[in-house]
């Protein structure tokens, strides 16, 4: 038993092994201060929002256009994704390689499907004739709901990029370290939805 | 003809001969921008340099070496707003009354533009950023950035913007809208030709680098001092980069967002900052200062760092007032987030908003008179040597103060009612950023160039320099705050006989041609130190007797920059080392050191298809500029060997020769002497 002590001791006296750690914690504490940056560009496409939500220009207004139902799946469909992206972290911790393929391909799916409906949700409207080019309120809802679409659509490339990684070497140290970064992404991303659902469809829905 | 048509439009986009200079001063620009890479590339094909300028710059991972190109094209991007100076203010000094100068209209308000675009984004940001890389982990005691390839990339994203900016002296034209594009005018309805997409990605691609820089700075100072330096042990320098650096990363996603915007509303149809449409202009403006305003802060803040580390230095005597300075730069960082609405009293937010942010812009001079009096009495009762850097100090006090004060005077709203877009403004604006910023990385440039370097500049040049500076800036601008009380407003290119200003402009342009003067004794300067460097060699790694780690390390620094990690107890550790005289006997360890890679500038390449691409609507080489990025980045993540390790016998050995190096060019200047 002591033995054992010492001998954990040791290696984590060896410099390689701190070298290692701090390398790893300064990486995350990186990639924070990049989700802040991010953070920040959203919070001012919200700001752009909160300006020209009423410049309707003779279009439609917000709760005219959203339908609740709707924007609720697609919110309980995100949830859900970020639900199974922590699964896809916890099963890479006890490395089971398939579990954390099988996570992350149902994380994939509910991303992609959360993708399409989005994606169809705007073609509704543009069918409709209310595009992005239709007024400023519509410009600013378009843009900043596709920014986090885009986001989302990198977060599903960084998704499969990973599955590559998992299958082919296996759940390293930096796979891991990685598939953090990841789930940090993708949880951001469900945190900025909430602020999207919040202020553009539930704040559209009360009619003033 | 109608397939040849699509056909060029696919491939071409709006891009066809139409393009290409209109008249003989254009193409003068466009040969004269031509020539500089031409000429570079035809000099490295004859001195068979172009294997070596790979291997060692343009692959390299080295903060020293990337903070060296850093300053190098902002260095080169100087000469290019400097001749947009002398074009700009020859204009003014002739086109008056019948005389219509040199320029056409549309001509004079694209070098203005260009002019301030450049002389921020890519003197000013670049000279920055290439001191924090020069300097700070020197500073802090790390042998390296925390993410070496990301910072590779910071500089080649800030050099394909500045590709894309200077591109537009070649092919169309640049923005004529100033260098903050207010929309309507910067809208597509009134600014049809590429001239404002231009300076959107050049501006966004840069600013991308910038940010990434910031992360990647930010988290090295965080995590990568040396054992022993807390934060209030840190060197002024680090305190001013680090507040710099959250602005930085605070106000550019505004910025990218605030571009990007205006880029949707001239390429999709958006409505963000048309005049129809339920657009909001006066949105526009408030974004663009609610990123502009922090960024003079930005700029100016490392530019107080260096005047911290000169002054203590050549006045020998520690930083007075070191924990006021730290909470100055705490209060200018909060500060600069509350004050943009200065910058457009006249919009008619109304009274209370208008007061609220008078009070602000006034509340901003407190923490910066606390710096400025803490130099002095830093200065005071010290030992002063007056080299140059020092010189560059005084001169950027007095001139500071006058812009400072007329500052002031503009936050009063009902002044800047009077003042607004006068050229008062262009005085007092210039006196701040060239009298904090520039002249400061003057300074610095004099103050750390034999650390990375070997050996130091001409003194006399240096002076020469600084005097045609001070006195051509003075005469330049004094003048516009006289023009700017009489009426005359900023962008002007022709006005009437009977105003009576031409003298005025005439005295101005006197002293724009002083500064030409001193731009010349500055590459003078370069010229003759580096042929007589050996008469200036700095064998000791600490000519001037220095007091922050940098100075601990032979001149110019080694690649692995620290033999072994110095060691820190105090405020201006070296200083403390030298006094204890204590011989490091702790043993070598091994280094481990990023490998060159060429990915840096492959992402940077495709950011230049994609700006390239969008700016001349050629879509598939945005597509494939786009792809190229994302492609390189999965390639590198593939890579896991990013590093080569230097074992702890060559580290041993080869600090051991450069210790040797020193003694003998020592003993060498002994015989010679």
């Amino acid at each position: 038993m002591s033995e054992a002590v010492t001998q954990t001791l040791n290696i984590i006296k060896s410099n390689k092994l701190i070298a290692k750690y701090d390398k790893d914690a300064r990486d995350i504490f990186g990639f924070w201060v990049y989700l802040m940056t991010d953070c920040v560009l959203f919070a001012s496409l919200f700001a752009v929002f909160a300006v020209l939500r009423h410049n309707t220009y003779g279009g439609p207004g917000a709760s005219l256009l959203f339908s609740m139902p709707y924007a609720l799946v697609e919110t309980i469909i995100l949830l859900t994704s970020s639900f199974t992206c922590g699964l896809a972290v916890l099963s890479a911790q006890l490395k089971h390689n398939k579990r954390v393929l099988f996570w992350f391909i149902v994380t994939f799916a509910l991303g992609a499907s959360f993708l399409g409906l989005e994606l169809n949700e705007f073609h509704n409207f543009i069918a409709m004739g209310d595009s992005w080019r239709r007024s400023g309120f519509l410009s600013s809802y378009f843009v900043l709901v596709a920014t986090h679409g885009l986001h989302i659509t990198l977060g599903l490339l960084w998704i499969a990029v990973m599955s590559v990684f998992v299958l082919k070497r296996g759940i390293s140290d930096l796979v891991m370290k990685r598939i953090r970064m990841l789930s940090m992404f993708w949880h951001f991303l469900d945190v900025v939805w909430i602020f999207i659902f919040t202020i553009v469809y539930l704040f559209g829905a009360i009619r003033v | 003809m109608g397939l040849i048509s699509i056909f060029a439009n696919f491939w071409l986009g709006k891009l066809n001969l139409q393009a290409l200079p209109p008249n003989a001063i254009q193409w003068f620009g466009a040969i004269l921008m031509l020539s500089v890479p031409i000429g570079l590339a035809l000099l490295l094909t004859v001195k068979k340099k172009w294997k070596w300028l790979y291997k060692e710059w343009l692959t390299t991972q080295d903060p020293k070496k990337i903070g060296v190109m850093y300053i190098l094209v902002a260095l080169a991007m100087l000469l290019r707003g400097g001749a947009d100076v002398m074009f700009m203010k020859t204009q003014q000094s002739i086109s008056v009354g019948h005389n219509m100068g040199i320029l056409s209209a549309s001509h004079f308000q694209q070098i203005v533009s260009a002019h301030g675009t450049i002389m921020i984004f890519f003197v000013a940001m670049g000279l920055m950023f290439g001191l924090i890389n020069l300097i700070v982990p020197l500073q802090i005691g790390a042998r390296d950035v925390a993410f070496p390839f990301l910072n590779a990339t910071s500089f080649w994203l800030f050099f394909a913007g500045m590709i894309l900016v200077n591109a537009s002296l070649v092919l169309g034209d640049f923005a004529a809208t100033g260098w903050l594009a207010y929309p309507p005018l910067s809208e597509l309805r009134y600014s049809p030709t590429v001239g404002v997409d231009y300076w959107i990605w050049s501006l966004e691609i840069a600013g991308a680098g910038s940010l990434l820089a910031a992360i990647n700075f930010l988290v090295t100072i965080f995590k990568m001092r040396v054992k022993g330096m807390n934060f209030m042990k840190m060197p002024m320098f680090v305190w001013s980069v680090l507040g710099s650096l959250m602005l930085v990363a605070f106000a550019f996603p505004i910025l990218t967002v605030t571009l990007g915007l205006l880029a949707l509303d001239r390429d999709l149809g958006t409505h963000f900052f048309t005049a129809g449409g339920g657009g909001n202009m006066m949105m526009y403006v408030n974004l663009i200062w609610a990123w502009g305003h922090p960024e003079v802060y930005i700029l100016v803040l490392p530019g107080f760092g260096v005047f911290s580390e000169v002054v203590s230095t050549f006045a020998r005597k520690r930083l007075f007032g070191y924990t006021s300075m730290v909470w100055a730069i705490g209060a200018i960082v909060l500060l600069s987030f509350l004050v943009w609405l200065h910058h457009f009293f006249t919009m008619g937010a109304g009274s209370d908003v208008n007061a609220f942010f008078g009070i602000m812009t006034m509340i901003i001079a407190i923490p910066t008179g606390v710096k400025i009096f803490n130099w002095l009495f830093t200065m005071y009762r010290g030992k002063i040597r007056l080299e140059s850097p020092i010189l560059w100090f005084i001169g950027f006090v007095v001139i500071f103060t006058i812009g400072g004060m007329a500052g002031v005077l503009l936050a009063v709203p009902p002044i800047d009612f009077q003042l607004h877009n006068s050229l008062f403004l262009v005085a007092h604006f210039h006196m701040m950023i060239v009298g904090g910023v520039l002249f400061a990385d003057f300074a610095a440039i004099t103050y750390w160039f034999p650390k990375i370097f070997g050996f130091k500049l001409n003194e006399k040049l240096g002076r020469f320099t600084f005097w045609c500076w001070l006195i051509g800036f003075l005469t330049s601008f004094i003048p516009l705050y006289i023009l700017g009380f009489m009426g005359a407003t900023r962008r002007l290119n022709h006005y009437s006989a009977s105003l009576g200003w031409q003298q005025l402009f005439i005295v101005s342009a006197i002293g724009a041609a002083i500064i030409g003067l001193g731009v010349g004794a500055q590459i003078l300067q370069f010229v003759v130190s580096i042929i007589q460097r050996k008469n200036n060699l700095d064998t000791t790694g600490d000519p001037w007797d220095g007091r922050s780690l940098e100075w601990s390390t032979p001149s110019p620094v080694p690649f692995y920059t620290f033999a072994r990690l110095p060691h820190v107890t105090e405020r201006d550790a070296f200083w403390v080392a030298k006094r204890q005289k204590v011989e490091d006997k702790r043993p070598y360890e091994d280094i481990a050191i990023p490998k060159n890679s060429p990915l840096s500038m492959v992402i940077a390449l495709g950011a230049f298809l994609l700006g390239f691409g969008i700016v001349w609507h050629i879509w598939w080489l945005a597509v494939s500029g786009l792809l190229t990025i994302i492609a390189t980045i999965i390639i590198r993540s593939m890579d896991e060997e990013t590093e080569y390790v230097l074992k702890a016998s060559d580290v041993e050995r080869l600090d051991k020769q450069y210790r040797m190096q020193t003694k003998t060019r020592e003993t060498k200047l002994a015989v010679e002497v």
